[in-house]
């Protein structure tokens, strides 16, 4: 119980004080402290787990969520604390709205947790609801017509995803009703998911299909896609980070939860297929959008929008190793992603601008921060030593024994991706120097500490993990 | 209670709610479309209370005081006194292709009958009508946020979707306490956030034309 | 035989020559409203029969249309007015009492008129003709989604028998009625050039439209197209009211104590409703022409709207 107090009461306490303390530099080692905290609870969850109660939920799945929202939660609160510096000192932010920026950044963390850990789907909605209500605000924060476009597209795309999601949470309930009868029982996934076998499959066939839409706007995908690039755009740096490394996985996270659902009811539709199309559909529009893109963090942003095509396609195909491949690349691209949005972010304070015509020759002018994001974009293309392109190789090896025609598709769509990011890396990294080449005055732990951890993955996966996600992925059907 | 008489209270009042629905598409003035959503919420109120009676859930009257209390007034309120500071509240937007517009929206009320009604065969009457309508007007919640360009209107239009899935929520029989809360405390919170975009958006762009913004695509710069 | 006969001849008496009160009493109401006294109630009858003592004045291009239509007009809508149901349902003639044949009546009588109008030549005869003509074939659709609204809760189109059923208690209230009702609302007000579509109290306004076509007649002709206009009035509110509000109407046979009930509650409908019409009228500002397709899309909109609703009652 102390981990799971620890999880959800440091953000929620965090927030609170956050809110109250006028200085920068003590609220950003608050901050930092809230998100240790929050951490270290969730490497105690590995050891000791509470037994499922009416309301919070700790089984194998969760567990790797729960450990990779709060470690990324905890560096990117390190980068922030850099970062912010930064633009308090540019005046972009006043103190102010910096006290707000890190309320906010607590709530959304506690948003985050409480969807993971929590055992009722109408609790998980309303988690994920807050969750995106505190990232808009946060998005919005700069108030240049570019971040309130973003951030208004985001709250209206999102409520509506949300909506839609509710709906489907209430015909889910509507299924179970019959089966398990009224009231919090008919919520709780420990019970929906023991008589799933009862339920009434065509509606939980139209309750997926508006969970897909409704959770499947926040994952990113490709139709519902429109307000992710802006959003990582427009708001501050270690947003875009959290946005993409964490928050989009929590909306993955309840769509996995539904499918095992939808799995064990036998009459049900497969939702395979759906999941794989939708995936599919996102990874290849991704791809070719990347190619047109000129400023650094959209281009990034629509990086995810193919990454999650990439997971959710992934998850579609099922199976063990489909699910596994899945988890994996998951993980891979949270470390990752977030990890070049931190290099990304120092770049663009020092370069004083998120045009990549106006920026080159990193590798020369800041040869740390640029080095750390030459490894960055290759291990986010799927560039060998390091673990995306094991995950993924894993995704394309399981498609070929299954559906070659899907795994050309999807092959193709990595490798427009891979060009794309070349393409662009190249002009900002090497070749002339232009733009801004003053000190960074970064700490780039944070990115080197995930970019370490996402090539050991690469070369070694320590067998306990290994054997983890196998059975995370046997779960998962 | 004859069970007639409950479910074909029920349908009517759910019926209104699709009307309300309707009318909103059909309205181009903002402060008129402010009047409608109050009606609309009114009518959510009393289809809750309703379900209420016939359920025998007292909780759910605490929805629909809700209901009745926020939506169908302090919220109308609040909106009007945005319009009228912001210098909306005689302003008529173009809506283009109202005709088609209601007709698509008469083809989704169509498609949710068609796709609800066999899936909830087994389901009480009571809760699979309300359910049914309820989807019909989030559908045409979301038709209306993709026809209007106005900020005021496209939050109104959310806010009918809201109410469509609250009345799901009510069919919903048995469905814990903790939705509608939520619903209610998210909805304020939404509104908190509408409240602070609209006043930025005017003070940035002198308009809360959404066109306006579309002219600031990040891309183009 | 002969007793239904007479019951039915009665109601044929009755409509006829309850119209021109009706339509004193609007004209009455809405004088008040106006902090007019107005004209007495039963000015319409003093109308009539001065107009029926002068002599009709016939343009010099007018051919046997224009003479002839005036009487046409008035035997058509008075077979309709008969057909609705007002203090009682299964008269003699009920069988032929069918809502799409009183349409289609109705739309006979405005067919010639509209003939009519522009047979003298006249520019604003013409342009009455073709915005009546407008008019009608945008509430057509409308009133026939209405009926078909009414034919799928009743199980007929034949008036009589909607009637019986919606005073039956399998008639309950439900959507797809107030729906409907609404949407007969516009319609009729269409159908009657009343305010919103047309303003009936004018003769200057450019805008005017059933006016503008009968501009012409005078004389008996104009009694003539005065009545038939009374009488559809009449007809409309009595389908209204034996329809949405079928209280006290006679269903089965019944003695004079039931004829004495369903007429006096008839009665109190066609007042009540007249009064309606009468605060409507007085608190709304006409459209402009080209607005009235909005106004009757909505009536074609409630129409398919209730028609929709009734399959959710019913399952598909």
């Amino acid at each position: 119980m102390i981990a799971l107090a620890g999880i959800l009461g440091a953000p929620l306490i965090g927030a609170a004080l956050l809110a109250a303390i006028p200085g920068y530099r003590l609220s950003a080692r608050c901050n930092v402290l809230a998100s240790l905290v929050a951490f270290a609870a969730a490497l105690l969850l590995l050891h000791h787990r509470p037994q499922a109660g009416r309301f919070m939920l700790v089984d194998d799945l969760n567990v790797v969520f729960i450990v990779l929202s709060t470690f990324v939660g905890f560096t990117t609160s390190l980068f922030s604390a850099s970062y912010i510096g930064h633009e308090l000192a540019t005046l972009r932010l006043t103190p102010a709205y910096l006290r707000f920026y890190h309320a906010m950044y607590q709530l959304m963390m506690f948003g985050m947790n409480l969807a993971l850990v929590s055992n009722n789907i109408g609790l998980m909605w309303v988690a994920v609801e807050l969750a995106t209500l505190s990232t808009v605000m946060m998005v919005g924060i700069y108030r240049t017509h570019e971040a309130l476009e973003a951030a208004w597209k985001y709250f209206i795309l999102g409520s509506v995803g949300i909506a839609l999601a509710l709906f489907g949470t209430i015909l889910v309930y509507l299924a179970a009703r019959p089966v398990v009868g009224g009231g919090l029982d008919g919520m709780a996934w420990t019970v929906l998911l023991m008589h799933a076998a009862g339920f009434d499959p065509a509606l939980l066939d139209v309750a997926f299909v508006f969970l897909l839409l409704g959770y499947g706007t926040k994952v990113g995908l490709a139709p519902m896609h429109a307000w992710l690039p802006d959003a990582h755009a427009e708001g501050p740096t270690p947003i875009s980070a959290v946005l993409s490394g964490l928050l989009l996985n929590v909306a993955l996270y309840a769509l996995l939860r539904f499918k095992m659902l939808l799995a064990a009811c036998p009459g049900g539709i497969a939702p395979g297929p759906l999941m794989i199309a939708l995936g599919l559909a996102s990874l290849l529009f991704a791809s070719l959008m990347l190619y047109r893109r000129r400023d650094i963090k959209r281009l990034f942003a629509y990086s995810s929008i193919e990454h999650m095509g990439i997971i959710v396609f992934a998850f579609g195909m099922a199976g063990p190793l489909g699910n596994f491949a899945g988890l994996l690349q998951m993980v891979m691209h949270s470390l990752t992603k977030s990890a070049i949005f931190f290099s990304v972010g120092h770049v663009a304070q020092v370069k004083g601008t998120q045009r990549i015509a106006e920026m080159g020759g990193l590798t020369e002018s800041h040869p740390l921060l640029g080095w750390g994001l030459v490894a960055g974009v290759a291990a986010i293309a799927g560039m060998p030593p390091f673990g995306v392109f094991t995950s993924e190789f894993l995704v394309i090896s399981s498609t070929f024994a299954r559906a070659p025609l899907l795994a050309v598709l999807l092959v193709l769509g990595l490798l427009l991706a891979l060009g794309a990011l070349l393409l662009r890396l190249s002009s900002v990294a090497f070749g002339p120097v232009r733009g801004g080449t003053g000190p960074t005055g970064a700490s780039f732990v944070p990115m080197f500490a995930h970019l370490a951890l996402v090539l050991v993955a690469g070369i070694y996966l320590p067998a306990p993990l290994v054997a983890w996600f196998q059975h995370i992925a046997a779960l998962l059907g | 209670m004859s069970g007639g008489l409950s479910l074909s209270v029920a349908n009517t009042l759910a019926g209104l709610m699709v009307l309300a629905s309707f009318l909103m598409i059909y309205q181009d003035r903002l402060s008129a479309l402010i009047n409608v959503l109050a009606a609309h919420a009114f009518v959510l109120a009393l289809a809750v209370a309703w379900q209420a009676h016939v359920q025998d859930a007292p909780e759910l009257y605490v929805t629909a005081a809700i209901t009745l209390g926020f939506k169908a007034m302090a919220l109308p309120m609040a909106l009007r006194r945005i319009i009228v500071r912001l210098g909306l509240h005689r302003e008529i937007e173009a809506v283009t292709g109202v005709g088609l517009t209601v007709l698509a929206g008469i083809g989704l009320v169509a498609l949710s009958l068609d796709v609800m009604l066999p899936v909830t065969a087994h389901a009480d009457p009571l809760t699979r009508e309300d359910v049914t309508l309820a989807l019909s007007v989030v559908l045409l919640g979301l038709l209306m946020m993709v026809t209007r360009r106005n900020a005021v209107s496209q939050v109104a239009a959310f806010l009918s979707l809201e109410n469509g899935i609250d009345l799901a929520a009510a069919a919903a029989q048995g469905m814990p306490m903790v939705v509608e809360i939520s619903v209610a405390f998210s909805l304020l919170v939404a509104f908190l956030v509408i409240g602070i975009f609209l006043f930025r958006i005017r003070e940035r762009f002198d308009s809360v034309d959404v066109r306006a913004l579309d002219a600031f695509r990040g891309e183009r710069r | 035989m002969t007793a239904a006969l007479l019951v039915q001849g009665a109601d044929m008496a009755l409509v006829v020559l309850a119209a021109p009160l009706l339509t004193g009493w609007v004209r009455r109401v809405k004088a008040r409203l106006q902090r007019r006294r107005g004209p007495p109630l039963l000015q319409p009858y003093r109308d009539l029969r001065r107009l029926l003592g002068k002599e009709a004045v016939i343009a010099d291009g007018a051919s046997w249309l224009f003479r002839t239509a005036p009487y046409l007009v008035f035997a058509f809508t008075w077979v309709a007015a008969a057909l609705v149901p007002t203090f009682a349902t299964g008269l003699y003639f009920s069988w032929t009492g069918d809502l799409i044949a009183i349409t289609a009546l109705l739309g006979a009588a405005r067919f010639l008129l509209a003939l009519a109008g522009m047979d003298i030549g006249t520019s604003f005869g013409g342009i009455g003709a073709s915005r009546e003509v407008m008019i009608a074939s945008l509430a057509e659709p409308a009133m026939l989604m209405i009926v078909v609204t009414l034919a799928l809760i009743a199980g007929s189109t034949q008036l009589s028998t909607v009637a019986a059923f919606m005073a039956s208690p399998a008639g309950g209230p439900g959507v797809s009625l107030i729906l409907a009702l609404a949407a007969f609302l516009i319609v009729a007000l269409a159908e009657n050039a009343r305010i919103p579509v047309d303003n009936p109290a004018t003769h200057l306004e450019l805008t005017m439209v059933h006016e503008a076509m009968v501009l012409e007649y005078s004389g008996r002709h104009l009694a003539m197209i005065e009545l038939a206009a009374s009488l559809k009035l009449l007809l409309s509110l009595s389908a209204i009211a034996c329809i949405f509000f079928p209280f006290g109407l006679l269903t089965a046979a019944g003695g004079a104590g039931g004829y004495a009930v369903g007429l006096g509650s008839y009665a109190v409908k066609l007042a009540a409703a007249g009064a309606l019409l009468g605060v409507f009228e007085t608190a709304t500002a006409k459209m402009r022409v080209f607005r009235v397709p909005g106004l009757l899309g909505v009536a074609l909109m409630l129409g398919l709207l209730g028609t929709l609703l009734l399959y959710a009652g019913r399952g598909l």
